[in-house]
């Protein structure tokens, strides 16, 4: 390789490289504010701020859900299998919601530690499987459920 | 250093030749077209009529055929116009920036489509169209990236100029693949987790994951296909005045 192109690929590699690093850098200092939503864990542990506009993220707790027969209103707990927070909702749900379901809530968190959501965001996993499968890893209870560490980065 | 010593492979330096690259693309565009029309039409088919619903979202989940084999493309689309770009930088060569510039309308095209079927899926599946997590996000500054470097190439006259600005480019934009790749593990996200896995079984019943494999290839072998095309075009667009462009055109 002849000296010219020599310095030439440095120079791409520095680029590449270089980029990286600060790249890099730059988001570990935000990581924080890239992650979409709070845990239920880092609710419980003061770090989200109250009565600000936030998401917190979690596994709808099974039996928890608590709807009203008059209104929309609806409570219910989400989990990271660690920490519990409530939820309170005045809305239409997703259809996808349902108890053991992942969902990221937007709203503010007042001060009993609970959380008043605005609005209700279903989030799914990877595991697709078909209605026949799902039905029998039910009855098995291999059902795969996402690690507490989805919902607690 | 100085003995000239050829310590890359023939065809390595047989691509420099626009003749030879054009001559070769055009014997194997005839099998990649063959080969893409069948592993669309025979994924697309599989994946519409035969490929089994699932359990919680129903057929609203087959759109995964379309978005996950355009965003996986969006980003190898990407790397290849990035080390194209490298190539035509370091060893001065004009396919290379040919191939770069022919790469980033079709990756800007997936881009598109990735984002825009992930909003389609997003809103019957989450509830919302859009959201701005990390792994959306970085996708979008794909797609900016990709309109950047198009931008780049139309907006400098001179042809060795613009194609070293838009490998810059390229190249520091090079740090958003794995951003896009790792956004759903490293960071809090509505989107899931990846489904197919290097290390582990796809997380996905075989039915389901054989015809978006299917997909893939299909899309791959498509690439292929617009990718040498376009290509052939910018060569001979840029080689005009060569000899053998002149009578090859005279001859029709």
């Amino acid at each position: 390789m002849n000296p010219k192109r020599k310095q030439r690929l440095i120079i791409v590699l520095f680029i590449v490289f270089g980029v990286g690093i600060a790249v890099g850098l730059t988001m570990f200092a935000l990581s924080q504010n890239i992650n979409l939503f709070y845990s239920p864990t880092q609710i419980a542990s003061g770090e989200a701020p109250h009565n600000t506009r936030i998401r917190a993220g979690g596994m709808v707790v099974d039996g928890s859900v608590v709807r009203d027969q008059q209104s929309l209103n609806v409570t219910f707990d989400i989990t990271d299998y660690d920490q519990t927070v409530t939820v309170h909702y005045d809305g239409i749900l997703p259809d996808l919601f349902r108890e053991g379901q992942g969902i990221v809530a937007q709203g503010e968190l007042d001060s009993n530690n609970v959380f008043q959501a605005s609005e209700v965001l279903a989030k799914h996993d990877e595991n697709y499987m078909p209605p026949e499968v799902a039905d029998a890893l039910e009855k098995s209870g291999n059902m795969p459920k996402p690690e507490a560490e989805v919902y607690n980065k | 250093m100085s003995e000239k010593k050829n310590w890359m492979p023939r065809w390595f330096y047989q691509l420099a030749s626009p003749r030879w690259s054009y001559d070769i693309m055009g014997k194997l565009l005839p099998g990649f077209t063959v080969a893409a029309l069948l592993f669309l039409v025979v994924g697309t088919v599989w994946a519409l009529a035969f490929a089994p619903s699932d359990y919680q979202q129903g057929n609203s989940f087959r759109i995964i055929y379309i978005h996950v084999p355009s965003a996986v493309l969006a980003q190898s689309c990407y790397m290849m116009m990035a080390i194209a770009g490298a190539i035509g930088l370091i060893w001065k060569m004009k396919v290379a920036d040919m191939v770069a510039k022919s790469c980033a309308p079709i990756g800007a095209t997936m881009a598109l489509l990735a984002l825009a079927t992930g909003a389609i899926w997003g809103k019957p599946t989450w509830g919302s169209w859009w959201v701005w997590d990390a792994r959306l996000t970085s996708m979008l500054i794909l797609l900016f990236l990709y309109l950047g470097v198009i931008a780049l190439y139309s907006a400098i006259e001179n042809e060795a100029m613009a194609a070293k600005s838009a490998a810059v480019l390229a190249l520091v934009g090079l740090v958003n693949i794995p951003i896009i790749k790792y956004s759903v593990d490293w960071w809090n996200t509505l989107h899931q987790p990846a489904t197919f896995k290097l290390t582990e079984r796809p997380a996905m019943a075989t039915e389901m994951w054989l015809p978006l494999l299917v997909m893939v290839i299909g899309f791959y072998c498509f690439f292929a296909v617009s990718l040498m095309m376009r290509t052939r075009n910018e060569i001979l667009v840029r080689e005009r005045r060569a000899s053998w462009v002149k009578e090859l055109v005279g001859k029709q």
